[in-house]
């Protein structure tokens, strides 16, 4: 796999004007944004034709750093102001770029939602699990035992798996992989652009300043040895018993199928009520 | 093009039912929402209509989603709407907000029904008026238009998306559910009588540089819409003329949202409509808009004839407010009465306009019915008594 130079890509998608960003040393965010990056110019899209949507936090903020329309609405949202985007011109390509709390928090419903419709859209999701923009509070993914400011002795609540949620909603493509899996994680995304309906690819990013830093793991290095420790690719983790799974979090592809997509849907639902009516044979 | 429903004719219709129609007169093709009384016949009567003229209609999870998904609509170019009732409006407040900060034209109806909370499902109020205007929060300014018939409904919704498109705001619909439930003759025009204005988009790359400048002078920035090539981004943020946010710099800050106020704000001449009977020689002022308007014309009649100089302003338009125009009035009569179906909301600002100059009483009534023209000449026969 040929990979441009990371100059190349930034020249030629950011915002000059908007630089530098607002990340932390060692954050994640900027390294899933490259990817995205990377395969929007792999499989070759024009800038015009493509929405980015986001929310509210850290990863929310990535529209405003790239060249292309972009959305940064309300916390949790982003799904759906996405789905007034697609429904209202199909021909936009649409992607939403979203964090963990922003996601399966506040945004929970309208997640489970526009995965049920299988709007065609593809969620860039950054995990760090925390609230890394107001400074560290526990998330609805933080695993138990680990800490926040808002659950100082140890989160004492179960986790979401967000990448399990998407699966059991309907979604037609879901993967998840840690920042440091570069390769696949191209790979995923541009699968995941490619493809009509809905697609979440996921990543296990280091928020070393917000979250490593209360949960002994300072940098970025120790966030990468702990995501080594506590992840099983997919493929593993089928021989693995419920006992053996317990604390890990499994990466790699969970779904690629090819449900009709919201716009599909709604292509037929006009024929069949103009039909209906009489108004077309 | 063909209309699913007849049009340069009349009909017998719902209030909620003009409503939906008149938004497709209108060139409404995305509607989004969620079930609640006393709007869902909006929403039904889009449900049926939209896919026939090519246009969307959409369930969403809940109101939250209902408004964001017509913004997110509206910035591809589509004209968009969405309907609710109290309980939804509440949740619409967080991207009304939004809509505002992001000049957004988008119309939001609300068909207002007792509150708070679930209150009376069925029954009419007028108890959303100062939500409507000053339920998001931060400093800001809308539109908000109140229709008193089925007829007005329909003129009144494609008003509203002319001066969201003309004035790139949300526009605010404010009925309620005895307009939306009442059956009343309707004109509907032909479409190619309908006046519709669009949004203006931007002349050039150079013009797009700038989604949040005053480029032209009158305050309002051409929008330059999604999918065009001209990359925009769009923040809730406070952001400075090419939308780049800027959160902490209080000049930029002051500018925008002073702009995004002053954008109503200057421009209310063309933008208040109201109505008079009788007003010219009168002594009693009632001030009154909505369902009980009605009423209230009604009550001007009755206390003429027994003698009583009464008349009548029909607000319209209850944001922006014409607080000089309140006081010329109070400046010529002896009292206003302000007929309200909740504990007082609009005589608020009608009490601000007066500045004195005439004594203000409200006449309030809750519980879901109307002001009777007889309770409403009572109220004023008492308190002219007592003088």
């Amino acid at each position: 796999m040929y990979l441009k130079l990371s100059y190349e890509i930034r020249d030629k998608y950011l915002r000059k004007d908007m630089l530098p960003t607002i990340f932390c040393p060692g954050c994640g965010i900027g390294s899933v944004l490259q990817y995205t990056l990377r395969a929007i110019d792999e499989l070759g899209w024009s800038k015009d034709e493509v929405v980015w949507v986001s929310g509210i936090g850290c990863s929310s903020r990535v529209p405003g750093f790239v060249d292309f329309d972009g959305l940064h609405t309300t916390h949790g949202r982003a799904l759906a102001f996405a789905t007034g985007i697609k429904m209202a011109n199909p021909d936009l390509k649409v992607i939403a770029f979203m964090g963990d709390g922003d996601t399966a928090a506040i945004g929970g419903n309208h997640f489970i939602h526009a995965i049920r419709r299988n709007l065609d859209v593809t969620v860039i999701l950054i995990n760090n699990f925390t609230y890394g923009m107001t400074g560290g509070q526990v998330a609805p993914t933080t695993l138990k035992g680990l800490r926040g400011t808002t659950a100082p002795y140890g989160s004492f609540e179960n986790p979401f798996d967000i990448a399990e949620l998407a699966v059991a909603a309907g979604a037609n493509y879901v993967a998840r992989w840690t920042v440091f899996n570069y390769i696949q994680g191209i790979n995923s995304i541009k699968k995941a652009l490619q493809k009509k309906g809905f697609s979440l690819v996921e990543f296990l990013s280091p928020c070393p300043i917000s979250f490593g830093r209360r949960n002994r793991m300072k940098t970025a290095p120790e966030l990468i040895k702990w995501y080594n420790k506590i992840t099983v690719p997919i493929s593993k983790a089928k021989n693995m018993s419920p006992e053996e799974l317990e604390g890990k979090i499994i990466i790699g592809e969970f779904v690629d199928r090819d449900r009709p997509s919201l716009d599909e849907e709604y292509e037929a639902y006009k024929k069949r009520a103009k039909k209906m009516m009489g108004w077309e044979e | 093009m063909k209309y699913p429903f007849p049009v340069g004719k009349s009909d017998f219709i719902q209030g909620d039912e003009a409503i939906a129609r008149a938004a497709i007169l209108a060139g409404c093709r995305f509607y989004a929402g969620y079930p609640i009384t006393p709007a869902s016949e909006i929403f039904e009567a889009m449900a049926l209509y939209m896919p026939l003229v090519d246009g969307v209609s959409i369930q969403m999870e809940d109101e939250l989603a209902s408004i964001a998904a017509v913004i997110g609509a509206s910035w591809v170019g589509t004209k968009a709407m969405t309907a609710t009732s109290g309980p939804g409006f509440s949740l619409m407040m967080e991207n009304l907000g939004y809509a505002i900060m992001t000049e957004t034209p988008i119309v939001v109806v609300d068909v207002q029904r007792s509150g708070p909370s679930t209150g009376q499902p069925t029954l009419a109020a007028q108890g959303d008026v100062m939500q409507a205007i000053w339920g998001t929060h931060g400093d800001h300014s809308l539109i908000v238009l109140t229709p008193a018939t089925v007829q007005e409904a329909f003129d009144m919704t494609i008003r509203a998306f002319n001066l969201a498109e003309k004035y790139r705001t949300p526009v605010i619909l404010l009925t309620d559910a005895e307009v939306g439930h009442m059956r009343e003759k309707v004109d509907i025009p032909n479409p190619e009588d309908v006046e519709l204005v669009y949004r203006k988009l931007p002349a050039n790359e150079e013009e797009a540089k700038y989604p949040f400048g005053d480029i032209h002078g009158d305050l309002i920035p051409p929008m330059p819409i999604f999918g065009k090539g001209y990359r925009t981004y769009v923040t809730g943020l406070t952001h400075d003329e090419k939308g780049r946010p800027k959160t902490v710099d209080a000049e930029i800050h002051r500018k925008l949202i002073e702009r995004i106020v002053n954008k109503i704000e200057k421009n209310k001449k063309d933008i208040i409509e109201y109505e008079t009977f009788d007003l010219d020689d009168a002594e009693v002022a009632i001030i009154s808009y909505g369902i009980v308007a009605r009423s209230a014309i009604r009550a001007v009649k009755m206390l003429r004839s027994e003698g009583i100089k009464a008349g009548l302003l029909k607000l319209n338009v209850v944001w922006p407010f014409d607080f000089e125009m309140i006081e010329k009035i109070a400046e010529q009569v002896n009292a206003i009465y302000v007929p309200e179906m909740n504990l007082g909301q609009v005589y608020h600002l009608v009490k601000e306009g007066a500045n004195g100059k005439a004594r203000v009483e409200l006449i309030p009534k809750i519980g879901g019915e109307v002001h009777t023209p007889q309770e409403i000449v009572k109220a004023v026969k008492r308190c002219e008594k007592c003088i």
